[in-house]
């Protein structure tokens, strides 16, 4: 199994005419829009091996591969994506996109509003799963695709995997759906309220008013991090790789100090979260992922919304997953079924809970891998 | 032509529900396996398949052959499935280790047409010669459990399933037994001499 090697990515730009703009949900309108992705492998003559990766919150269009040669860490979905690997590159024409609403290439809150030349900060407009779906749709077209073979995603990625699959049924093959919903649980709004919380708490968000310049949130970014971040392990993971164990010292300091293993490792997260991710995305992001019902259109009534999807469906969840639990899934293998919809699921045991979704790439890769080369023949079989 | 498989030559039960099943028809396959069956009849015989397992290795052969499988339970029901479904729907050598097999029965005559189901016959002869003389539960080559660890927790003979069929409104369309060794007097009796029995079955 190969690497991409060195990849390089791209920015489309739309809408600079504002008829061309993207209409949002909450009936405004953004433009221009920039999205920046990458692509690894050929796209073939009959266009029929193109497929959509999408990322979770956090994530980004740098999938696989590297920048450049001093780069030391690979795409966030490598071991995933490559020759031989279960997204084949030799087989496959892979395309991962920043999701708008980022800050990572994408136009998002952090962008310049060209109405005022400073950045968006809270005048950018919220943002929904649907209208991630329909910027990526503008870049479809851009790029010429006429249908995914296959439209993919882990846990935010999954939801717009999902939305794809009702909002444009005659464009993707086939969905595959990774420990996500269909819609977002009262629990997970709840830690999504806290998070922001602590990013609006924040002394130099609350002095801005959110629209900070150069001095960063970056206490209540880090916090909103550490919690979210105990959200995508389990108990039983956090006991074998932490335990009791302490840092450094062999006794309690009876202060407040960092004494445990498990405090440290937190900390160490929110620190790495800042140097990478905006705090007022993470505002958008997340608010993006509590307006998600895939069903709010039928009224909550999940079957309805399913029935005129005509992809095939691979649904994985994990056994520890307790934020995008496995009866998430099971409520949409469910409705897919009494649809008499196509769909493989999977529910695969692992202990390393919400995270397990980039962890267990070895089960999740076989069944990655052996679900789109059935896809992949059936559609070469038809053609 | 399909008894070159080696799944029928190992499970004779599966040659005879292959043969029983129309071309192009629509099939779930209840408790499915590696999929072997599903991937057979897809194959030679045009048919639309999906199956439920509960095991994560057998999911990944199924994935492996194509075929449509749902990680689940059978005992969690099949609620879901809407009526009629499919024209058949297949039971092999499971029955006996769900928790209501007259729930699962009804269920299965509900989504599909017909009902095609096989199960080990507690009722051989083998079975009660261990039972009379030795005194002691059978273990045998298709019941190779002891009483304390077996899955298997409704062991049935012929009879008690024709009778469970008719007290739940179930109608026997045909009864296919097999034994290639006595294959003349399993046909006259079954109880006795058939290891195994294919029974298609539909709502009365």
């Amino acid at each position: 199994m190969g690497s991409v090697g060195i990849v390089k990515y791209f920015d489309y730009t739309f809408g600079t005419d504002e008829s061309e703009a993207l209409r949002l949900d909450c009936g405004k309108k953004l433009s221009p829009v920039t999205i920046r992705y990458e692509t690894y492998g050929t796209l073939n003559n009959s266009k029929t091996n193109a497929i959509l990766i999408i990322h979770a919150l956090s994530g980004n269009a740098h999938a696989a591969g590297y920048h450049s040669d001093t780069d030391t860490k690979p795409g966030w979905w490598d071991e995933m994506i490559g020759p031989d690997k279960p997204f084949d590159t030799n087989k496959y024409f892979i395309v991962c996109s920043n999701c708008i609403g980022g800050c990572s290439g994408s136009t998002g809150p952090r962008s310049i509003n060209p109405k005022t030349g400073k950045k968006y900060n809270l005048d950018f407009p919220a943002i929904t799963i649907p209208d991630m779906v329909r910027a990526q749709h503008r870049l479809m077209e851009y790029l010429s695709i006429p249908k995914w073979l296959n439209v993919v995603g882990g846990s935010m990625g999954g939801m717009q995997a999902l939305q794809w699959a009702i909002d444009y049924p005659d464009k993707v093959e086939s969905i595959s759906a990774i420990a996500t919903c269909a819609r977002l649980s009262s629990q997970s709004i709840a830690f999504d309220w806290v998070g922001r919380d602590a990013i609006m708490k924040d002394p130099v968000w609350v002095k801005t008013q959110g629209n900070y310049e150069n001095e960063l949130p970056e206490h209540g970014l880090a916090i909103a991090r550490m919690l979210a971040h105990i959200t995508y392990l389990s108990d039983e993971s956090m006991n074998t790789k932490f335990g009791r164990k302490l840092r450094e010292k062999d006794n309690y300091s009876y202060d407040f100090s960092k004494n445990f293993e498990v405090e440290s490792y937190l900390e160490y997260q929110g620190q790495r979260f800042v140097e990478r991710f905006d705090a007022n995305c993470y505002l958008y992001i997340t608010r993006a992922m509590d307006y998600f019902d895939l069903a709010a259109k039928t009224k909550g009534n999940l079957t309805e919304c399913l029935a005129k999807v005509k992809s095939r469906f691979l649904v994985v969840s994990f056994s520890s997953d307790w934020l995008f639990s496995p009866q998430n899934s099971k409520d949409i293998v469910k409705a897919l079924r009494t649809n008499n919809k196509d769909v493989v699921y999977c529910n695969i045991d692992s202990q390393y809970g919400h995270d397990a979704f980039l962890l267990e790439v070895e089960t999740l890769g076989t069944l990655i891998s052996d679900f789109l080369s059935s896809v992949h023949e059936r559609v070469q079989k038809n053609a | 032509m399909h008894n070159n498989y080696q799944i029928f030559t190992e499970r004779p039960d599966l040659s005879i529900i292959a043969e029983l099943i129309e071309k192009n028809s629509k099939v779930i396959d209840l408790g499915c396996g590696d999929g072997s069956l599903l991937d057979y009849l897809t194959k030679a015989k045009g048919v639309t398949g999906s199956g439920i397992e509960l095991y994560q290795d057998m999911i990944i052969e199924c994935v492996k052959k194509g075929v449509s499988v749902v990680h689940d339970n059978l005992n969690n029901g099949l609620s879901e499935i809407k009526d009629k479904t499919f024209d058949y729907a297949i039971l092999s050598q499971t029955l006996q280790s769900v928790d209501k097999a007259d729930d699962l029965l009804k269920e299965m005559a509900r989504v599909g047409k017909k009902v095609l189901v096989s199960f080990i016959n507690f009722g051989f002869y083998k079975a009660r010669l261990q039972l009379m003389f030795c005194g002691k539960m059978p273990v045998t080559k298709s019941l190779p459990y002891q009483w304390y660890n077996t899955p298997n927790i409704h062991l049935g003979t012929i009879n008690d399933f024709r009778t469970l069929c008719d007290s739940i409104g179930l109608k026997i369309i045909k009864q296919i037994s097999a034994n290639k060794k006595l294959k003349t007097v399993s046909e006259y009796w079954p109880n006795l001499f058939a290891i195994t029995c294919v029974f298609m079955i539909e709502e009365k």
